[in-house]
């Protein structure tokens, strides 16, 4: 049998949802809508989720590519008992929020950042959100949080892991 | 008022994916819908054969022009924009069918069968060959290709020039942008059995929306509930165009009976929907030997598209802001609005001022060059000050008056004169060119003269304390619900969690215009206030006996209500109880009419707005001598916006805005080719990333507005207006070229 790990929980992936965008399959078959879409042409970064702990495009990863592998998307970001993400959390306390269409794809992005590197740089960041467009914030509040997240993680020596899967 | 944490009432909503947009949104036995385009620029006798398309699995119907009941043509000032267009079709973005099926992919497969013919004709497409002799009328009405020419009278500038020490002749051109907000245009639209057709619309004009859609099905207002749902920005994008999506779905759901999801793809969102407004702007100036701007007279014309949309409200406030925020005592002005066959022009943040600060910003620096006079000076001499008369004889009282205050912070914290000295001016040891430069602005607050400005609020006080409140303003994603949340909360000195921001419905609330032309927080706040001083008086009146005082001595603060002196208060549960006992609804609803404007048609004379935020914005950068590749260092903006409700939020608008102006300086160019565009997605229309941006520091300015209950005026327009020039002039102090044709690009051989 197909499975996939989504946010700690396994789904068995039926054979004619192998060729769906993981997009199209989480937005319309497992009613994860917190993933957006934006272009569907993987320019956007709107859709970005996490793929074994590296940040992809939904729209341009086909469902029987994440065969096998752990996804977190912005669902899965929560604790158990609902407690926001240090990087969620940073993003209300830097006013990084405006339409928040981005915002989704934006937390998902910088989460995979702070996976592998837990104390980046402003130019690390601006780097790992290039293929994240915004047109409200002109992303500097966005990076203040991200910047204020990896703080937060480091000095309250927090599990940067996302809430779900470190509770499986 | 409580503005240094961030508050967002929809934050929590947003960061954990919960934030519902109209593509989220799905009912039980929901039909998909999709449109159909037809691959011409201008054609007529359309025909639309849908026989292989309807046997097509999954499909349901196939809507033309023919099954509208109402309307197919509508608009907010013109009545031209067609829906469905039937017969004519006048742009390469004109939808002639509405594919219906059981989904998306069946309603795409089976439009690809839709087979359109019609008789191409020769499209119209530059503003020059629409102004031609016998060139081909474009507009659906009238006889001409102007469809829009606004005067402007205030002196004589022509006897003048003769004697002028400078005497500028300027050409100025800006480009088609999109609006590129991230969530495409969706909507979801809902047969209710009591014949009401809901709609839960990605749009910035819920009343709008309405009038659209009752056009188009041939009901009345009251048949249609737009409700608000989230919206993942607009920028003035999501007004007229994301009404007639809205009306689209609401077609297909009244015909089949059934709910209709119409999503846009990216592509059909940059191929249909109205941009920015091209300009081309000629200049002339009269300036004295000191830097005195003795004349001027301007000529803009503006490529308006096809339809109408609102370009006469755009070039009406390029007339009246015609020569930027400085006093010219003559001059003259002349803006049309041309129609042609290109994708159509509307609304979008700035509304025909950062076209005009383009050229106004850098002729101020070209003459102080010319003259050898600092940009400052040059600004300085000329600019408005406290009772000062604008060109359109607008004599600026009533508010604080303060652009050279608010330039001098500027300047100050960006270092400008020091840095201004090492400007390279095309020379340079290194391999970098450097430059500073800045422009100034002033922004005519809300609609202006320009159409009906008032706004209403209602406040709905439940019986266990808490407090319902809506208002006719539309959360686009600016904030603007947490801005009226913690407008309330200060008049009624409440907690904000008191507070529930009701979205409200086109059934709910009365018509309170458009959530566009920086009027959210002004006019909707403004709102807040009546109402709740009306609220305030309600309670004290009918509470002031248990609290021992007068009516009058009442006062709400803490999150309780008092007496006199503090000796008697009572909790908001406790007052609740108290009116429900003596059967008094605790209710509100307060309307907000902007202060008085005035204008003349034929003098372009008057008075435009009813206030003006002050601006200024300063850019650094390098310019990169082998490419011509410009790296910015550093931005500053300051903005006199009256008060800050929601200090971050109100940043964000600053850093946002700037980025939009720097796309607009840099990148950005909706390129029309044919009258067609290979700009259909976000490889072919680059708008900036993260890493394009330089660090920006915004500088609140807060003068209180008296013209605003709350004193705040607004900030989503002015922070777009005027960094393109900013950065234009830092160019030219970094180059020594000068561009005057927007998005900048610098050829190396320009640095040679």
């Amino acid at each position: 049998m197909n499975s996939i790990t989504i946010n700690g929980t396994v789904f068995e992936v039926r054979d004619d949802e192998l060729e769906l965008s993981m997009l199209t399959y989480l937005r319309e078959r497992r009613f994860l809508t917190g993933t957006k879409n934006g272009c569907e042409k993987g320019l956007c970064g709107s859709c970005t989720i996490v793929m074994n702990d590296t940040a992809v495009r939904a729209c341009k990863t086909p469902v029987k590519k994440a065969i096998g592998t752990s996804i977190v998307t912005i669902e899965g970001m929560e604790g158990p008992s609902g407690e926001l993400h240090p990087i969620q959390k940073a993003f209300i306390d830097a006013g990084a929020i405006q339409c928040g269409f981005c915002t989704p794809g934006m937390v998902m992005s910088s989460y995979a950042l702070l996976l592998r590197e837990p104390k980046p740089s402003r130019d690390d960041i601006r780097k790992a959100l290039r293929g994240n467009l915004c047109r409200c914030t002109g992303y500097q509040q966005i990076i203040d949080a991200v910047e204020l997240a990896a703080q937060v993680i480091r000095e309250q020596e927090l599990s940067p892991k996302a809430g779900n899967v470190q509770s499986s | 008022m409580r503005s240094d944490t961030p508050f967002r009432n929809d934050a929590h909503a947003k960061v954990t994916g919960r934030a519902t947009y109209a593509d989220d949104v799905s009912f039980s036995g929901m039909l998909h819908a999709v449109p159909v385009y037809a691959d011409y620029v201008s054609a007529k006798d359309l025909r639309i054969d849908t026989r292989e398309a309807l046997a097509s699995p999954g499909c349901v119907r196939v809507i033309t022009a023919a099954d509208v009941p109402g309307a197919a043509m509508f608009g907010q000032i013109e009545k031209d924009y067609p829906i469905i267009a039937s017969d004519r079709v006048r742009s390469w973005g004109d939808v002639c069918a509405i594919v219906v099926a059981d989904t998306r992919e069946a309603a795409k497969a089976a439009a690809a069968l839709v087979r359109i013919t019609a008789t191409p004709l020769k499209p119209v497409l530059g503003i020059d060959e629409a102004l031609a002799p016998g060139a081909p009328v474009v507009p659906s009405y009238g006889d001409s290709n102007i469809v829009t020419h606004h005067r402007l009278r205030h002196g004589d500038p022509e006897p003048l020039f003769a004697g002028c020490e400078l005497v500028l002749e300027e050409e100025f051109q800006t480009q088609a942008i999109e609006h590129a907000y991230m969530e495409p245009e969706a909507a979801v639209c809902v047969p209710r059995a009591d014949g009401v057709v809901e709609i839960y619309g990605s749009m910035q004009h819920p009343f709008s929306t309405r009038r659209f859609v009752a056009a188009l099905l041939g009901e009345p207002l009251s048949n249609v509930e737009v409700y608000t749902i989230s919206v993942g920005g607009g920028f003035g994008g999501k007004d007229d165009n994301a009404a007639a999506v809205c009306a689209r779905a609401a077609l297909a759901a009244r015909l089949t009976g059934r709910p209709v999801k119409l999503r846009y793809d990216r592509e059909w969102s940059f191929r249909e929907t109205y941009k920015r407004h091209p300009y081309r702007l000629r200049y002339k100036v009269g300036v004295t030997s000191e830097g005195k701007i003795l004349a001027v007279k301007a000529t803009m014309h503006v490529d308006s598209g096809p339809y109408l949309s609102v370009t006469p409200w755009v070039t009406w406030r390029s007339t009246a802001q015609c020569f930027g925020p400085y006093v010219v005592d003559n001059i003259h002005a002349d803006v049309y609005g041309v129609a042609t066959n290109n994708i159509f022009s509307g609304a979008m943040r700035g509304f025909g001022s950062p076209q005009v600060n383009f050229a106004v910003e850098q002729i101020m620096d070209i003459a102080a060059h010319k003259l050898k006079i600092h940009p400052l000076g040059m600004r300085r001499i000329n600019m408005v000050k406290q009772d000062s008369i604008t060109v359109t004889g607008q004599r600026l009282s009533g508010h604080t008056v303060s652009l050279e205050d608010v330039m001098n912070r500027v300047v100050h914290e960006i270092g400008f004169r020091k840095k201004y000295e090492l400007c390279s001016f095309g020379k340079s040891e290194t391999e970098e060119l450097y430059g500073i430069g800045l422009a100034v602005s002033y922004r005519g607050s809300s609609l202006g003269a320009e159409g009906m400005d008032f706004c209403s609020c209602i406040i709905n006080g439940q019986y266990d304390g808490s407090i319902l409140l809506e208002t006719g303003i539309h959360e686009n994603g600016q904030g603007s619900e947490s801005a009226m949340t913690l407008i309330l909360a200060d008049e009624l000195g409440t907690d904000l969690k008191r507070i529930r921001y009701r979205r409200s419905s086109t059934s709910a609330i009365p018509d309170s215009g458009t959530t566009v032309a920086t009027r959210g927080t002004v006019m909707g706040g403004s709102a807040v206030v009546v109402a709740a001083r009306q609220y305030r008086d309600l309670l004290s009146d009918h509470l002031a006996d248990r609290l021992r005082c007068k009516p009058q001595d009442v006062t709400f603060h803490d999150d309780k209500i008092w007496g006199l002196n503090y000796e008697y208060s009572l909790t908001w549960e406790e007052a609740m109880r108290e009116l429900f006992l003596q059967r008094i609804t605790p209710y509100a609803f307060g309307t907000f009419q902007a202060p008085p404007v005035s204008w003349d048609d034929t003098t372009g004379q008057g008075d435009a707005y009813f206030t003006y935020v002050y601006s200024c914005q300063a850019v650094e950068l390098a310019v990169d001598k082998k490419t011509g590749k410009v790296r910015l260092l550093n931005i500053v903006a300051g903005h006199d916006i009256g008060k800050a409700i929601n200090r971050a939020l109100l940043l964000g608008q600053m850093y946002g805005g700037m980025t939009q102006g720097i796309g607009m300086a840099l990148m950005e160019d909706f390129v029309r080719d044919g009258g067609k565009t290979p700009c259909l997605n976000f490889d072919t229309y680059k708008i900036p990333r993260t890493t394009d941006l330089p660090p920006m520091t915004g500088i609140i300015i807060e003068n209180h507005d008296p013209n605003s209950l709350t004193g705040a005026k607004g900030i989503g327009e002015p922070a777009l207006e005027l960094i393109a020039p900013a950065i234009a002039n830092a160019i030219y102090n970094a180059t020594g070229v000068r561009y005057t044709k927007l998005p900048i690009q610098i050829r190396p051989e320009d640095l040679a």
